[in-house]
């Protein structure tokens, strides 16, 4: 099972359409990803909330379909 | 045991204990990359703490993914407090935060001698 990073990268920009995303594949596998992702809705989130939204944003392949995404998230510099 | 036992089991291994780790794996032979980066984390700060291998129960690998709306293992909790996965952890330390964390919330850590 696997995902592509434009499927990662399309599902994260539906939720976070000014987004800053850079996503690596890590492995070749599909399975195996990091991701930065810069957006103004995170502003004053803590990181597990921060993270919990991308979550949410990949509709639950998260921990299925994609095994495993080396997350960072932020807010844009002010 | 049911969604609710396996929901009551976990939340009274959280608030049981002052930090616990659901990990694949146990501390000493973590049979995942991101569970062994956690307890490793927490074996060089010489922290006391409770794993949980969540490959010995699916219900609690499930569990514990429902508890707290985060998808993947590991999870670690301190003092009742979800405090992230691999990736938040590994973050918190390097940065510091975690070390601050625990001596905020009274836990000896080694990260005491090693600034003191």
């Amino acid at each position: 099972m696997a995902m592509a990073a434009t499927d990662i990268e399309r599902l994260i920009l539906e939720r976070f359409p000014d987004a800053k995303i850079e996503i690596e594949d890590l492995a070749g596998d599909g399975d195996h990803y990091a991701a930065s992702v810069v957006a103004e809705e995170f502003r004053g989130k803590s990181r597990v909330q921060q993270h919990q939204m991308v979550y949410d944003a990949l509709k639950g392949n998260m921990g299925d379909v994609l095994h495993a995404l080396a997350l960072k998230t932020s807010a844009p510099q002010q | 045991m049911s969604d609710q036992d396996v929901k009551d089991w976990i939340s009274k291994q959280i608030s049981g204990n002052d930090i616990v780790l659901f990990m694949k794996g146990t501390k000493s032979t973590p049979q995942c990359g991101f569970s062994m980066q956690v307890a490793q984390i927490l074996n060089h700060l010489g922290v006391e703490y409770e794993d949980i291998n969540v490959l010995e129960d699916m219900g609690v690998r499930e569990g514990v993914k429902a508890f707290s709306n985060w998808p993947t293992i590991p999870q670690l909790y301190v003092k009742g407090e979800f405090v992230g996965g691999c990736d938040i952890v590994r973050e918190m330390f390097q940065a510091g935060e975690l070390q601050d964390m625990l001596k905020e919330k009274g836990i000896a850590s080694n990260a005491e001698t090693q600034t003191a």
